[in-house]
């Protein structure tokens, strides 16, 4: 079994709130999970859900109430930590009066690299972020898409082992979001751990070795996706074929036909019995399969289930 | 120090890309159009305005770029959220801190040392040859040098914890403070009562004592500034700097940012 390359224990974070800032307002509630070595893990979350405050949290940006961190094995409040660490904030906003050459040569000089090393890795990194042609223009004359990939590339300039990204699929445009995922898939080829916050599911569904659910600064599950919307099954489903179309069993009319072929969609304790009617009615079964909600109808439960118990709590 | 180093350098190219430096032509003007006025109307006394008019721009310029770019060091990294990948470098936040008040130091250096050597050349243009004690124009601009570089400190100071207008008002507040410190510490009146005598008297002790770096009157009429009021206030200024520094970094390595 791999070790973790990310651990993090009953991490806290609470906002001060009115006017005198005597209330606070929880944002994360006793997080504990681990990324292993060398997995993309996708950290899935509405917006407001406690993501962006987790990396901001694991990168010193902000500090917690309560609960620890380390990042292969060092503790986040260990500022050489980011030695082995990348990382890609939401929205990135560098210095817009610096060429892209110039931004990625200033933060790798905080890594101590060589000037030639400095060169050659910042020459490597407009290449993979495909930005060679715009190297020496302003940043303030960039689109966002392209700080983006500024971002990206400062984030992986300095060979990390660890890359954490918040939200870098967004403000990309299709092509720029699967060159963004070619890298991510490149990253774990390399062996490196991937952390990265998403709300688009199909990304994390495409990347991800391991996602985490987090809805109103709350893990709700972590696991493969399959394990994740494995938690719990919503039914079967029976798929048939019937010859003869002069059948009037109720289950014939409760299925949705295509062509020759009826499916069905039915309670779990329901099956055996519906199985045995339809071979009574001489129906022919070419499967059975369970039906699994897809991560994004878990995803869209949880975030429903939030909004009940916040109205309620509200009403109460 | 190689962090400090390299965020130094990048204020100072901040500075010089946000065209900081284009004050010195309103300087320049300023001077060429005192020297021209002053050689038709001063009689003997061209070198007291000239000088005395310098310096004053010299200090006001300075005090403008101290607390106005001072604040926005800190602050606009935080609006902007330049600050957020930089401080997920192997940085320490006070080696941010230190490089911005060093690259806007250096920027001040510059800018202050060109306006001096304006300042020469317009007292050239109205007496020249220039004389050996003018040296001391050099000494004045260096001590306001100083000055400004408490306000850098006080404005950085200020911006960590405060929204950028009331760290404004804050730096301004305590430079007009800073002027009258000197009055405070060596006040006499029988009106207050004693204990609130003490507490102004503490109070004027914390402030900045920037009567400590005001040398003008005696430079721009020739007269020797002493080492010992230099060695002095420089030693004031190096110690001044290191308190509201520690205290800055204090405040900002446990800064939540947005």
């Amino acid at each position: 079994m791999s070790n973790p390359a990310i651990e993090i224990e009953n991490l806290s974070k609470e906002y001060p709130t009115g006017f005198l800032h005597l209330k606070t307002k929880k944002s994360l509630a006793d997080l504990t999970m681990q990324v292993q070595e060398g997995e993309v893990f996708g950290f899935l979350g509405p917006n407001g859900a406690g993501k962006s405050t987790t990396i901001k949290l694991l990168m010193r940006l902000i500090f917690p109430a309560s609960g620890t961190a380390r990042i292969l094995g060092k503790s986040i409040d260990d500022v050489k930590m980011h030695q082995s660490v990348g990382y890609l904030p939401e929205q990135p906003y560098f210095y817009d009066y610096l060429t892209a050459t110039e931004v990625l040569d200033y933060f790798a000089r905080f890594h101590g690299l060589t000037p030639n090393d400095r060169r050659l890795r910042v020459e490597m990194m407009l290449k993979k972020v495909g930005l060679e042609t715009a190297r020496k223009i302003q940043l303030r004359k960039y689109s966002k898409g392209m700080l983006q990939r500024v971002g990206l590339a400062q984030a992986i300039l300095h060979d990390p082992q660890v890359v954490v990204l918040d939200e870098p699929m967004s403000g990309l445009d299709p092509l720029g979001r699967r060159e963004v995922r070619d890298i991510i898939l490149e990253l774990k080829r390399e062996g490196r751990t991937v952390l990265f916050s998403t709300h688009i599911l199909s990304d994390a569904e495409m990347l991800c070795d391991r996602v985490g659910v987090i809805v109103g600064g709350k893990l709700r599950g972590v696991g493969t996706a399959g394990e994740i919307v494995g938690m719990k099954t919503e039914g079967m489903e029976i798929l048939f074929e019937l010859r003869c179309n002069k059948n009037d069993s109720p289950l014939v009319s409760r299925a949705t036909r295509t062509g020759e072929r009826y499916r069905l969609q039915l309670p779990e304790d329901e099956l055996y019995a519906t199985l045995e009617e339809l071979k009574a009615a001489g129906a022919r079964i070419l499967s059975v399969t369970q039906i699994k909600p897809t991560l994004e109808a878990f995803f869209m439960n949880l975030v429903e289930d939030d909004r009940a118990q916040a109205s309620a709590v509200e009403v109460s | 120090m190689k962090n400090v180093y390299t965020v130094a350098t990048n204020t100072f190219r901040e500075a010089v890309r946000d065209r900081v430096l284009y004050n010195l032509v309103f300087f320049a003007l300023l001077m060429m159009g005192a020297a021209i006025l002053v050689g038709q109307i001063s009689l003997g006394i061209e070198q007291s305005v000239i000088v005395s008019l310098g310096l004053t721009a010299i200090s006001v310029i300075g005090l403008f770029i101290a607390i106005f770019i001072g604040v926005s060091l800190v602050s606009k990294e935080m609006d902007k959220r330049t600050l957020y990948a930089l401080l997920a470098k192997p940085v320490e936040r006070w080696e941010f801190l230190l490089g911005k008040f060093a690259g806007l130091v250096m920027t001040l250096t510059i800018n202050t040392a060109v306006m001096a050597l304006g300042l020469y050349v317009a007292l050239w243009t109205v007496k020249h040859p220039l004389q050996s004690s003018d040296v001391y124009i050099l000494v004045a601009v260096y001590l306001i040098l100083l000055k400004l570089a408490i306000l850098v400190a006080l404005a950085l100071l200020f911006s960590c914890f405060t929204t950028p207008f009331l760290a404004i008002l804050f730096s301004a507040g305590i430079y007009v403070a800073g002027v009258f410190a000197q009055n405070l510490r060596t006040m006499q009146t029988v009106d207050i009562a004693p204990a609130a005598m003490r507490i102004l008297k503490a109070v004027s002790y914390a402030l900045p004592n920037f009567e400590n770096f005001n040398v003008m009157g005696a430079v721009s009429h020739g007269r020797v500034v002493p080492g010992a009021l230099v060695a002095h206030a420089t030693l004031y200024a190096v110690a001044y700097c290191a308190i509201v520094l520690a205290e800055a970094a204090a405040v900002f390595s446990r800064r939540n940012l947005k």
